[in-house]
């Protein structure tokens, strides 16, 4: 993973693939179907990626990674829409939107971070999977209006008011309505490689090796002086953020979003692209984020039996992989260095 | 260590699934004309995927699926084929997941309609096709461009109300004309001139009731239990408040639930117990309500109860103890113990074919298709025509004709140019384990 | 803050007492049926040491075997819901050991990410096989739990439940509570006396060691898997006749809260799931009552994060001590 050669790599294919499919959008040659799922492709691929960075790079497994992707996708197309009028350029209000909801995703990981790290394991899994339902439980209680006197935001009922005078955006467990679809395919690219080239600059940087060490061995890592929690929380700032920008570039995808969407189902759908893809690599979970999400939509002709032969599927290609022969066989690629990184996780993975 | 391994597995998947899309057309006889939905596009369903697995995908060629996809393209086939002559019909719906029953029920009722249409001496014949959108925004807009791939002419939309959103926001930018059986939030309708509603829209029900409760006195001391997190259920509960301070009821207990805790209402009971309510109303579907009878039958608590069109069905449930229904009183448009002809003739089928009896999504989705034969013949319709020619006719034939169905009453349903339609409830009170009219 | 006063009102107001009564039986309830889930995520956990969330799959798959087996036995008296329960735990058993004969064991000597994804692929398999099997039509489980009294005109009552003043208690709360504790103390006797017990734990604690000792590892997990299982099917059993709907996904909310519940009490300890699961059906019965029914989920979890924050190993949990 310290070669470039891998970095450089990932990011000619995610070029590559992007202008393949720019081309063969502009020759028509896409359906419908794909076309619809290019941008949740890479809302999702940016979910993998930022995850990666805490379970496969920081070694701590999150069952709640869906609650920043909600944070975001609030917050962000709530953005948005104040700002409709204000910015009339829908790129511009796009980005203003994916930094305003990267910002409050990294609060939101920022806060929860200070219990969360603090533990280890499966209790360190369970938070994070009580903080991903406590976060969809506000936003299902939570409304917000604007008006020309500005934000008003109240829970449980509505006590806003901004009906009759402004726009009431999140209404509670209806979510948000009437979004204007103002992702685009383009964004999303764009969002992936600004999310790999901040994973990839800070697996490489010394706060990455200090990341690094604490994942394979914290205690040891502590007594050489490493301050465990600053790095931590670097790591699971980072991947907040982006899944928070992640967030609200998939609601403003579709013309409306609630907050049962980012559910504990989609948490975990995030981890199989994870760990699918193989801990701490990026390409992987970026090509099972894109087959996995494809995978349903291409089952759709064998109709009742699609979701039963995904779940077979899934199972045949966690067997496979872990088969010990076929373990055997990949193993002996390790000495090429770079695939170091995903083998130390998985015996990581072994010792807990 | 494991990456390329799972990146061929991964591809190996694709390729099985991608064998599977492109065996299906291979079964359907090509139309030859112009069944597209929009121009300059071709539905290619196996060209260029994800650009990494193209190597791989060169390949293949359909191989796998062919006893599985038999499965599926036998059941349109079951009535004489349409083949290519057919209106392309879609609708997607919740077929898996927690909401599946609703989607199904309109998926069978649909198809009841569609088989009986084809076989019968009618001008116009469909293809019906219903995708699982797992009553989620996301995966309904999937389902719907599957459909467009496909070639659907017309929609049945979505049968929930999020899902519906999302994809009647879809259906009015590709001009696609869309009648949704179920999906009755105002949020569907609004501001897409081509898209149209079965159902009524929840805030007359809220009202409807309220006002039959405060005209038939039926009680004084009102409780409300409502699901905060269904569009349909709010709708009713916040005109039905409105309406009910209009009639000088007095709701003394307001009290919700969410589909994460939907199962244990002994909160909810106590409290409208302790506040003394006399009747409690139940705007939801009958699915909660049935656990909320048991449970308030077994905590001795015995109010009147007053559904919602959406109770409809309760006492098809298998294994359900009818005796706990005794009294409750709720608005419908369908009752499936209805006598008339029709009601009878779609009832028998239904049961004979899916061993349950029909509720109103099925009936819904069953007149759906009807209104759209009753439309595209007196439109004069051919299915060459293309998606956006048809949304224009039936625009048109929408806001002005007359359809009487199974749903609805004896003088017939219409639709303004908002897509509402005319319906009004019929109250029904459960009288030795059927419906009786209550009037 | 419109919540605390309602609180302070509510717990102050006439019926205060005897609500507050209620809502503890309530919770008590509630909290039995995640109990028994949760002993059987724990059972699983302490010597698989994974999270198996096909477990409340396996619940669902006991409820609906009941559920037929119920309807087509006919048979009088309290004989058919035994034999129906019966039939489930023996169905739920053999579910529970091909999975793991299936799906797990290949994975012995994986990673524990790849198992939990596993797990999560049987999950979905189970709940995608029983929409197929079984529709997604919901369907009413009977109430096993009732007194069929005959009065004076020939009229058969049927009772449900049984008053104390104006506190009635329904027979499946009853039943639940009991069978519960009857299942709790079961197991604690089962691990911590017999044989196969004792193998159990010593796999828990070093599966290598165990095995030089002669134990049959592969065997005791098995067993495992068959317990925690057919305690599924109970959990079905139970489940359903409160709360008595059943569809393909009935089983994975209280699995994810009997999960909770698991690590609440200390994940792998029998005492614990037991304690955690009482707990939490009482917290979210509170919170559901004397805060808001909307945020009750996020009470019990803040509550939750709380106390393993001060007890980060849960409730009746051991600290495992790291070695560099």
């Amino acid at each position: 993973m310290k070669k470039s050669p891998f970095h450089f790599l990932t990011y000619v294919l995610v070029i590559g693939a992007y202008a393949a499919l720019q081309v063969l959008q502009a020759r028509g040659g896409l359906s419908s179907s794909l076309r619809g799922m290019l941008v949740p492709i890479c809302a999702y691929v940016v979910m993998a990626v930022s995850l990666n960075l805490t379970v496969g790079v920081l070694g701590e497994l999150s069952l709640g990674h869906a609650g920043f992707m909600s944070v975001g996708a609030f917050l962000g197309t709530s953005t948005a829409i104040a700002l409709q009028d204000a910015v009339p350029v829908p790129a511009v209000r796009l980005t203003i939107a994916l930094i305003v909801a990267a910002l409050f995703a990294a609060i939101a990981g920022f806060l929860i971070g200070i219990p969360v790290l603090r533990l280890n394991g499966d209790y360190l899994a369970i938070v994070t999977l009580a903080f991903g339902e406590i976060i969809k439980a506000i936003f299902n209680n939570l409304y917000l209006g604007v008006d020309g006197k500005g934000v008003h935001i109240s829970l449980l009922e509505d006590t806003t008011r901004t009906a009759e005078t402004g726009r009431l955006i999140i209404q509670g467990p209806m979510g948000i309505g009437g979004i204007q679809k103002i992702s685009t395919f383009t964004a999303g690219f764009i969002l992936i490689m600004i999310s790999l080239i901040v994973i990839f600059n800070l697996v490489n940087s010394r706060a990455g090796r200090a990341i690094m060490a604490i994942r394979d061995n914290h205690i040891a890592a502590q007594s050489v002086g490493v301050n465990i929690i600053k790095y931590k929380m670097m790591a699971f700032v980072t991947s907040a953020a982006l899944a928070g920008s992640a967030g609200a570039l998939f609601a403003m995808n579709y013309s409306t979003v609630v907050a049962n969407k980012f559910d504990f189902n989609t948490s975990i759908l995030i981890l199989v692209f994870v760990v699918l893809g193989g801990l701490g690599n990026m390409l992987g979970s970026i090509i099972a984020a894109a087959v996995l999400t494809i995978l349903p939509e291409a089952l759709r002709p064998i109709a009742e039996y699609r979701m039963l032969l995904y779940a077979v599927l899934l199972i045949v290609m966690m067997l496979t992989a872990n088969h010990p022969f076929v373990r055997a066989f990949f193993n002996r690629f390790r000495q090429t260095g770079r695939l170091r990184l995903e083998a130390d996780g998985d015996e990581e993975r072994e010792a807990v | 260590m494991k990456k390329k391994l799972l990146c061929a597995l991964l591809a190996l998947a694709m390729l099985f699934a991608l064998a599977a899309c492109s065996g299906a057309p291979a079964e359907e006889p090509s139309t030859g004309d112009n069944t597209e939905t929009n121009a300059g596009e071709e539905p290619a369903p196996d060209s260029g995927e994800s650009g990494e697995e193209e190597a791989q995908l060169s390949g293949e060629t359909g191989e796998e699926p062919g006893g599985e996809t038999s499965n599926e393209a036998s059941q349109p086939t079951d009535a004489p084929a349409p083949a290519g002559n057919a209106f392309k019909l879609g609708g997607t719906g919740p077929l898996t997941g927690g909401a599946a029953i609703y989607g199904n029920a309109a998926k069978n009722g649909a198809q009841i309609a569609v088989d009986e249409i084809n076989a019968s001496d009618s001008p116009i014949k469909f293809e019906l096709r219903y995708e699982d959108d797992a009553h989620d925004a996301e995966k309904a807009v999937n389902a719907y461009n599957a459909l467009k791939d496909w070639g659907m002419q017309i929609s049945l939309g979505s049968v929930t109300s999020k899902p519906a959103e999302a994809t009647s926001a879809e259906s009015f930018a590709d001009n696609i004309f869309s009648l949704t059986p179920s999906a009755s939030s105002t949020a569907t309708i609004a501001g897409k001139d081509n898209v149209f509603q079965m159902c009524f829209a929840d805030p007359n029900q809220g009202t409807a009731s309220a006002e039959y409760i405060g005209s038939q006195n039926l009680g004084s001391k009102i409780a409300v239990i409502w699901k905060s997190d269904d569009v349909y259920s709010k709708g009713i509960r916040d005109t039905f408040l409105e309406e009910a301070d209009a009639q000088g009821l007095q709701v003394v207990s307001d009290q919700t639930f969410s589909d994460g805790n939907a199962t244990d209402f002994s909160v909810q009971l106590n409290d409208a117990k302790t506040n003394e309510a006399d009747l409690v109303f139940l705007p939801m579907y009958y699915e909660p309500a049935s656990l909320i009878l048991a449970q308030a039958s077994a905590m001795g608590y015995a109010p009147k109860w007053f559904g919602v069109d959406g109770m409809d069905g309760i006492l098809t449930m298998q294994g359900f103890d009818a005796s706990l229904a005794e009294g409750v009183m709720l608005l419908t448009p369908f009752n499936a113990d209805s006598t008339d002809e029709a009601t009878v003739k779609f009832v028998t089928e239904y049961e004979k074919r899916f061993g349950e009896k029909p509720n109103q999504f099925a009936a819904d989705a069953y007149d759906c298709v009807y209104a759209y034969c009753q439309a595209l013949t007196a439109a004069n319709a051919t299915p060459d025509m293309d998606a956006a020619t048809i949304n224009g006719l039936m625009k048109e034939q929408f806001t002005t004709m007359t359809f009487y169905g199974l749903t609805g009453t004896e003088s017939g349903l219409t639709w303004d140019a908002s897509g509402a339609v005319s319906k009004s409830p019929k109250g029904m009170v459960i009288t030795n384990g059927a419906y009786v009219g209550m009037d | 803050m419109n919540f605390i006063i309602q609180f302070v009102n509510s717990l102050t107001s006439g019926g205060g007492a005897y609500q507050f009564l209620n809502h503890i039986l309530n919770g008590i309830s509630l909290g039995s049926v995640y109990a028994i889930i949760a002993l059987g995520y724990t059972m699983v956990y302490g010597i698989a040491k994974m999270l198996n969330f096909a477990h409340g799959d396996v619940i669902m798959v006991g409820a609906y075997v009941c559920f037929y087996t119920f309807g087509a036995l006919r048979l009088p008296g309290p004989l058919a819901p035994l034999l129906a329960v019966c039939a489930a735990a023996a169905v739920c058993t053999l579910l529970g050991v091909t999975i793991e004969k299936l799906a797990y064991k290949p994975l012995r000597s994986a990673p524990s990410l790849a198992v939990l994804i596993t797990a999560i692929g049987v999950s979905y398999f189970l709940q995608n096989a029983a929409l197929l099997l079984w529709s997604s039509s919901p369907k009413v489980f009977p109430n096993f739990f009732v007194l069929r009294t005959v009065d004076a005109s020939g009229e058969t009552a049927v009772l449900r439940s049984i008053q104390f003043g104006s506190l009635s208690i329904s027979f499946v709360t009853i039943v639940t509570i009991v069978s519960c504790i009857v299942i709790m103390l079961a197991l604690t006797w089962f691990t911590g006396r017999t044989k196969m017990g004792k193998a159990m734990r010593a796999c828990s604690e070093d599966k290598a060691a165990a095995q030089l000792m002669g134990i049959d590892v592969n065997a005791t997990i098995s067993l495992t898997f068959a317990i925690g299982s057919g305690l599924a099917a109970i959990a079905g059993a139970l489940l359903c006749s409160a709360y008595p709907n059943l569809v393909p996904t009935t089983g994975s909310m209280p699995g994810i809260k009997a999960f909770t519940a698991a690590v609440f009490g200390g994940i792998g300890s029998i005492p614990g799931a037991f304690l955690g699961g009482l707990l939490l059906g009482v917290l979210e019965i509170f919170a559901k009552a004397y805060i808001s029914v909307q945020l009750s989920d996020a009470v019990v979890f803040a509550v939750l994060i709380i106390v393993l924050l001060v007890k980060p190993t849960g409730l009746l949990g051991r600290t495992i001590r790291e070695k560099v």
